[in-house]
């Protein structure tokens, strides 16, 4: 019974990857660059819902909105300042440290608001935990909300790719940014989308994360963000089915590793098993080979 | 020797040797007359450090042109071997510089090792999945270190992964490595001098490599890998070749660093992925491929924190603020032309001032 616990604690971590390696694989897959501060969105959208629900008593489900709402503009606001100059510098890694002055910036802010110690988050899911089995296994509501949660996510973001016009207008300028413009697509502003797009998502895995792990700090994005960027890579960066598997493997590996092998060592197992299937698979399980021209 | 000073590299290195040197002596001025506060005096040591460390990332980043996030993992790896090695040595090698000129090449050596290894596969993967792996293996050593425990008796020394008592040692052994706690009680044989003399040697190292045969290999794979394949340029070994020297470089600045304390432990702050990307700032603020330029960044965005510690609250805000203004001045294609047309007319002011003056 307790494998089974396990696993489904495992999927339920892995969905919170899961969609927050989706904001980091839809921005690599269009703006082809690292977003380091994409773990930082996920801890202020935890505070807006803290402050809002915690501090002013504001209904859970409008204090989310609030939050998607204000990570959305934080998104748009980012990209617009400090990427969009950068798009076309000499070198790619311009824009890759421009992304952590902009992570250390949102760190340092909350610190200067909230201060360093971690403040305890009260779960917003009222959902009361499921008892399977006579008792012998139990499902928190959490762990429901996240898994069904991420399962929406991804079903309603792959509509929007494949069906819609600013999906397709995506999917145009992540393959040909000068193709695209000449088609009519504005690029700047498909670009701005998907940033949109990608920190509300981290807004909602804010949420989801500290409801499951009830602590906030400043730093809390930062290692959820470097774990949801292994899982991206895992997958296959810029593919949202990617994402989605490299996110589950990575909570499962990590939750297992942790009961069984050493609670310790386990970010290390789930960095080797990363390394491992790069080795075997150097674009990621789904992701596309480009084979590269003179 | 004429000839030899004409050429333009050569003067640049000669230039950049003499800033480090006329530095190191104008500080020592400053020292003697008392100008330099304690909290100074305790950032020269780190300083080197950090010199150092974007010195040889510089080797990686832009003279192979491959994203390295992991260089801290190479520099965790120098000051643990260098350490154990000085508590082991203590007794056994008497004169304290000969025990730390060792200490500081096995550093060196075991963090070459280690370079080689991690370099072999995957030096296969390209850009970002390489910052990737890089990253994955600086965060696997640090969590590796942090569950060892190594001590140190009669018979020898005793390694653990689970706890002290596990150890099984005498009485009187001494526990080196405590797991997490990191290592402890290794003799204080860091100073400023020695940090100026590696700093010399580093980048004494780098640029030869940079003028050589084989840096001219490196820097054409860097360009273009197929045209370079294509010419017969053993990729693999070339690559190879400048990530374990780079590995190599990183050691020995751990090894030295790790003597600078009492205790040292590899915590996420300093040999964490973020210790890494701290570094590759350092490198891009400072001009990629450009050793002058990681010098002149590591020094001053080491002191920019220390100097705003009068707005204590407010000076990583500040901090980040400097870092994205400057990436923003420096990189982007806007304000690049815009410099272009301020050079262009403050030139052309000059000229015009010349002729009326005539």
């Amino acid at each position: 019974m307790s494998l089974i616990s396990y696993v489904i604690n495992g999927i339920s971590l892995g969905s919170v990857y899961a969609i927050i390696a989706l904001g980091y694989s839809m921005v690599y897959g269009i703006a082809k660059m690292l977003n380091f501060a994409h773990g930082d969105v996920i801890m202020v959208g935890g505070f807006v819902v803290y402050t809002m629900a915690s501090g002013l008593g504001i209904n859970p489900i409008l204090s989310i909105l609030c939050s998607m709402a204000f990570c959305t503009v934080l998104g748009m606001t980012i990209e617009r300042i400090a990427y969009r100059p950068l798009r076309n510098a000499a070198s790619s890694l311009a824009v890759l440290i421009t992304a952590i002055g902009v992570s250390y910036f949102l760190q340092n802010i909350a610190l200067i608001i909230y201060g360093s110690s971690p403040k305890a988050f009260t779960s917003v899911v009222t959902i009361p935990s499921l008892k399977l089995a006579d008792g012998a296994l139990t499902i928190s509501g959490e762990t429901i909300v996240t898994i069904v949660a991420c399962i929406i996510i991804m079903v309603v973001l792959m509509l929007f790719i494949n069906k819609t016009k600013a999906g397709q207008a995506m999917l145009a300028v992540s393959e040909d940014k000068g193709a695209a413009a000449l088609m009519g697509i504005n690029v700047n502003g498909t670009i701005a989308l998907t940033f949109a797009i990608g920190s509300a998502l981290a807004a909602i895995a804010g949420v989801l994360l500290c409801s499951a792990y009830p602590s906030l700090s400043p730093y809390t994005g930062a290692m959820p963000g470097i774990k949801a960027f292994v899982a991206a890579v895992f997958g296959g960066i810029g593919s949202i089915p990617g994402a989605l598997i490299g996110g589950i493997l990575l909570g499962l590996i990590e939750i297992l590793s942790k009961a069984y092998i050493s609670s310790q060592l386990s970010d290390a197992i789930v960095f080797a098993v990363l390394i491992v299937v790069l080795l075997v698979k150097p674009t990621g399980i789904l992701g596309k080979q480009i084979q590269e021209k003179v | 020797m004429k000839r030899l000073l004409q050429s333009k590299e050569t003067k640049k290195t000669l230039i950049t040797f003499g800033i480090v040197i006329i530095t190191y002596i104008i500080v020592e001025i400053l020292m003697l007359c008392g100008l330099l506060s304690n909290q100074l005096q305790g950032l020269l040591v780190p300083i080197c450090y950090y010199v150092m460390l974007a010195i040889s990332l510089n080797l990686t980043v832009g003279i192979l042109g491959e994203l390295s996030l992991g260089h801290a993992g190479f520099a965790c790896v120098g000051v643990f071997t260098g350490t154990v090695f000085s508590i082991c040595m203590q007794n056994v090698i008497a004169a304290s510089w000969i025990r730390f000129a060792l200490a500081i090449i096995l550093g060196a050596l075991f963090a070459g090792i280690v370079g080689i290894l991690i370099g072999l596969p995957v030096l296969r993967l390209k850009g970002d999945y390489l910052a990737i792996v890089t990253l994955a293996f600086c965060e696997i050593i640090k969590n590796v270190i942090n569950v060892i425990y190594l001590g140190k008796d009669s018979q020898g020394l005793h390694i653990s992964t689970t706890d002290t008592t596990a150890l099984g040692m005498e009485p009187e052994g001494v526990v080196i490595i405590k797991g997490a706690q990191g290592v402890t009680g290794m003799p204080q044989d860091a100073n400023f001098t020695i940090g100026i003399l590696l700093i010399l040697i580093t980048l004494f190292i780098v640029l030869n490599l940079v003028h050589s045969r084989d840096g001219r290999a490196i820097m054409a794979i860097r360009d273009n890998l197929i045209a370079a394949e294509s010419v017969g340029i053993n990729i693999t070994k070339y690559k190879l070749m400048a990530f374990s020297i780079s590995a190599a470089l990183a050691g020995a600045a751990g090894a030295y660093y790790g003597h600078n304390f009492n205790n040292i432990k590899a915590a996420t702050n300093n040999f964490g992925y973020n210790m890494s990307i701290m570094v590759l700032v350092f490198v891009v603020l400072g001009g990629i491929g450009n050793m002058r330029g990681s010098i002149i960044a590591a020094v001053l965005l080491t002191l920019l924190p220390e100097m705003l510690r009068g707005i204590s609250e407010y000076r990583l805000l500040i901090y980040s603020i400097v870092l994205i203004g400057m990436m923003l001045f420096n990189w982007s294609p806007k304000a690049q032309a815009w410099k272009e047309k301020m050079k262009v007319r403050i030139l052309g002011k000059l000229k015009k001032n010349q002729k009326e003056v005539q």
